[in-house]
C-alpha cells in the first residue's frame, strides 16, 4: 500500500516566482503527512495544486493509481480544510455540511442520516440551524471538518487550518483533529508553518524552502537528524559551530576542530570526510550546565563558559553563555537535585557539556548554507509545541559569532 | 464648560434647507386652495383628481415600462460588467473600468445631446425603445460600481469550497456565488430603478412623440396645467422612492 498519492517532478511559476520547483514526493495511504515551512515555501501552491485550483507547469499528481493532473477540482476525490474555513454564509450548519452530499444528488434520508453522523462526530448537534457567523472560530473550524469529511475523500487537505485561532484552542483542535485522522483513516495532507502543530500531529513531515523539499522524514528524524542547516535551525532551536574534521573515530565518531574549542566530538553518520568544513550543531536541551566541572568519557564534551544572560521560562530556564567568539542558547529542566543548590545566576564562570551523540554535523557550503545566517523571520504563532520554547520567544536561536 | 449651541443651529438649518420645500409641497397637495397660498382645509380633492388625468397615468406607465426594462437589462450587464472588472486584471480592464465609469461623471445634458445626434444619425425613430436605451447606458454603470463594491470584499474561498466539495462551475455560481451576491445586485438595481424612473434631462433629448414619460409630464404641467395636482402627484413618487431607497438599504445592511 505504498505511493498512494504521488506528486512527480512537479513545478509551477508564478510570474518569474517559482513557487513549486521540482518537487516529487509520495505519500502512504492513512498516513498523516505535514508540509511544513516559511511562508513562500511554496507548500500551499503544492496544495492547491492536488485541489485543483492550480495546474502545474510539469510533472504529474498521482492518485490511487490515476493520473488526476487533467481532472477539475470537482473531479478529484479530495477535499479541502480552507484556512479562512470558506463556510457558506447563507446556509446554516447542516446545510454547510449537507452541500457536497446534495451536489452529488443522493437521496434525501441518506443525506440527513450521514449529515448527523457528522454533527455527531464533531459534537454540534444542538448547532446545525445556527448559521456561520453565529459561530465561534473552533466551531467554524469543526463544521469545516464535517463539510470535507462527507464526501469521504480520499485525501483530506488541511490548509493551515488552525492559523485563526488562539492558543489554547488550537491546542485543543490540534487533538481533535488527531482523533478525526484516527477514527476515520483518511490520508491528512496538512499544510503549515507552524512546526509544534507539524511535530505533535504527523507521521511524516515534509520540510520545504524556496520552492523545494529540504528533507522527508518522521518528527523524530528531522528534529534529531536534520539533512540541512535550513531544516536544523527551522525546526526547533539550534547552536551552530563552524568547524573542520580532523580525525576519524571508531564507532562512527570523528573529531572536530572548533575555534577556540578544545577537541570536540561528534558522532559522524553523513560519512564526512577529513578536512571537511563542517557546521557542529547542538540543541539548546542537549547541553548540560554546571558549576563543577562534569566527569569526562571519550564521547563527552566540555567546554567552559561564562553565563550572560538568564531568561526564566517556566518550565526551563534558558541561559546564554559565552565561549570565545560564540554565544550559546542553552536550557535546562528544573527539578529536584537542581533545586538543592543555589541557581546559576548571571556573570558565573560555568561548565556545558554534551555528548558527542547529540550534536549532528552539516557539510558546509551546501546549497542552503548562505541562507543559513538569513532565516526567515518567525511568523506570529509559532509559539507551542517540540520548540521547547513555549513561550513566544523566537524559535530560531543561533550562537551568533561577534 | 459650556456646550457650543452652534452644531444644533447648524443641524437645525441644514435641515430645514433640505426639507422644508418638501414639507411644503407634501403639505400643499392635501391643501383645498387652488393656488396654495393660504390654507383653506384638509382635502383629498387633488388625489381624486389625479385619478381621472389620463394623460398622468398614461406618462406613469411610460415611465414603468422603461424603469423596468431598463433596471432588468441594467442589472444583467451591470453585474456581468463588474465580474470581468474584478477578476481580470489587464490594460483592456483599466479602458473597460473608465468606459464604465464616464457615465457617471459625464453632463447629463451631454450625455442626452450625443444619444440624441447618434439616435438621429442611425434614423432610429425616437420614442419609448430610444428611451430606454438612453437609461441603460447610464444604468449599468451604477449598477456595475455597487456589484463591483461588493466583490471586492468577497471571499472567493467559497467558490472554490465549491467547486472542491463536486460543484460543476455552473452549480457553484447558481448555488453559492448568486444568492450571495443578491443583495449587491438588488441594491444596484433598485438605484438603477429609482434613477431610470425620475430621470429628466437625457429622457427630454431622446423622447418622441406619444413616449412622454412621467418628470417631462410633470414639467409639461407646471407651465400649462395645475400646480395643486402636481403636488399629490410629486408626493406619490416621494413615497415610492423612499420605498425603494429603504428596501434597497436594508438589503445592503443585511450582510453586515
Amino acid at each position: 500500500m505504498s505511493d498512494f498519492l504521488e506528486f512527480k517532478d512537479v513545478s509551477k511559476h508564478f510570474g518569474k516566482v517559482r513557487a513549486v520547483d521540482h518537487v516529487s514526493l509520495s505519500i502512504k495511504k492513512g498516513e498523516f503527512f505535514s508540509l511544513l515551512g516559511p511562508s513562500g515555501c511554496g507548500k500551499t501552491t503544492l496544495l492547491r495544486i492536488l485541489a485543483g485550483f492550480e495546474y502545474p507547469d510539469t510533472g504529474r499528481v498521482i492518485l490511487d493509481g490515476q493520473d488526476i493532473t487533467d481532472l477539475p477540482p470537482n473531479h478529484r476525490k479530495v477535499n479541502t480544510i480552507f484556512q479562512s474555513y470558506a463556510l457558506f454564509p447563507h446556509m446554516t450548519v447542516w446545510q454547510n455540511i449537507a452541500f457536497g452530499l446534495q451536489i452529488a444528488r443522493r437521496p434525501r434520508a441518506e443525506i440527513s442520516e450521514e449529515v448527523d453522523k457528522m454533527l455527531a462526530l464533531i459534537q454540534m448537534k444542538d448547532q446545525a440551524h445556527k448559521r456561520p457567523d453565529q459561530l465561534s472560530g473552533g466551531q467554524k473550524q469543526r463544521v469545516a471538518v464535517a463539510r470535507a469529511l462527507i464526501n469521504k475523500p480520499q485525501v483530506l487537505l488541511l490548509d493551515e487550518p488552525l492559523a485563526a485561532l488562539d492558543l489554547k484552542l488550537r491546542q485543543r483542535m490540534l487533538i481533535e483533529l488527531d482523533q478525526i485522522h484516527d477514527e476515520v483513516g483518511i490520508t491528512f495532507l496538512y499544510v503549515t508553518h507552524d512546526q509544534g502543530e507539524a511535530m505533535s500531529l504527523s507521521d511524516r513531515i515534509a520540510v520545504m524552502n524556496g520552492g523545494k523539499i529540504e528533507q522527508i522524514g518522521t518528527p523524530g528524524e528531522i528534529y534529531e537528524a536534520p539533512k540541512s542547516s535550513f531544516v536544523a535551525a527551522f525546526i526547533g532551536d539550534a547552536n551552530f559551530f563552524e568547524g573542520k574534521v580532523v580525525e576519524l573515530l571508531d564507532d562512527n565518531f570523528c573529531r572536530l576542530e572548533v575555534e577556540g574549542f578544545p577537541d570536540v566530538v561528534c558522532y559522524n553518520d553523513n560519512q564526512i570526510h577529513v578536512g571537511n568544513p563542517v557546521y557542529l550543531s547542538v540543541r539548546p536541551e542537549k547541553f548540560r550546565i554546571s558549576r563543577d566541572r562534569p566527569l569526562e568519557d571519550n564521547h563527552h564534551n566540555v567546554v567552559q563558559g561564562r553565563v550572560e544572560d538568564v531568561i526564566y521560562l517556566g518550565s526551563v530556564t534558558k541561559y546564554w553563555v559565552r565561549v570565545q567568539d560564540y554565544r550559546i542558547s542553552v536550557y535546562q529542566q528544573h527539578s529536584r537535585f537542581m533545586l538543592d543548590e543555589k541557581p546559576i545566576t548571571w556573570k558565573e564562570i560555568v561548565w556545558l557539556s554534551w555528548h558527542g551523540d547529540d550534536g549532528f554535523m552539516l557539510e558546509r557550503y551546501s546549497e542552503s548554507d548562505e541562507k543559513l545566517m538569513e532565516l526567515p523571520p518567525d511568523e506570529p504563532g509559532d509559539t507551542n509545541g517540540v520548540s521547547l520554547g513555549a513561550n513566544g520567544l523566537p524559535v530560531v536561536a543561533r550562537a551568533t559569532r561577534t | 464648560m459650556k456646550h457650543s449651541r452652534l452644531p444644533l443651529i447648524t443641524l437645525i438649518l441644514v435641515l430645514v434647507f433640505f426639507y422644508l420645500p418638501i414639507i411644503v409641497l407634501v403639505a400643499n397637495s392635501f391643501n383645498a386652495s387652488r393656488f396654495g397660498g393660504t390654507w383653506e382645509g384638509f382635502s383629498l380633492v387633488w388625489y381624486k383628481r389625479l385619478l381621472h388625468e389620463r394623460d398622468i397615468w398614461r406618462a406613469l406607465e411610460n415611465t414603468l415600462i422603461i424603469a423596468v426594462g431598463a433596471t432588468v437589462v441594467s442589472a444583467v450587464l451591470g453585474t456581468t460588467a463588474a465580474f470581468a472588472l474584478h477578476r481580470f486584471a489587464s490594460r483592456i480592464q483599466k479602458v473597460h473600468y473608465v468606459l464604465i465609469y464616464t457615465p457617471l461623471v459625464v453632463p447629463e445634458i451631454l450625455m442626452g445631446m450625443s444619444l440624441l445626434l447618434l439616435f438621429v444619425a442611425m434614423k432610429i425613430q425616437l420614442g419609448l425603445f430610444t428611451i430606454f436605451l438612453a437609461h441603460v447606458t447610464f444604468c449599468i454603470s451604477y449598477v456595475a460600481m455597487v456589484v463591483l463594491a461588493r466583490l471586492q470584499d468577497f471571499d472567493f474561498s467559497v467558490i472554490e469550497a465549491a467547486q472542491d466539495l463536486g460543484a460543476s462551475w455552473w452549480t457553484a455560481a447558481t448555488r453559492v456565488l448568486l444568492p450571495l451576491l443578491f443583495p449587491g445586485i438588488a441594491a444596484g438595481a433598485l438605484l438603477a430603478f429609482t434613477l431610470s424612473l425620475d430621470d429628466f434631462v437625457i429622457t427630454f433629448f431622446v423622447a418622441g412623440p406619444g413616449s412622454t414619460t412621467l418628470p417631462i409630464r410633470i414639467y409639461s404641467m407646471i407651465k400649462h396645467g395645475s400646480p395643486p395636482l402636481i403636488n399629490a402627484l410629486s408626493t406619490i413618487l416621494l413615497l415610492v422612492t423612499f420605498a425603494a431607497v429603504w428596501f434597497s438599504q436594508r438589503l445592503t445592511e443585511e450582510k453586515s
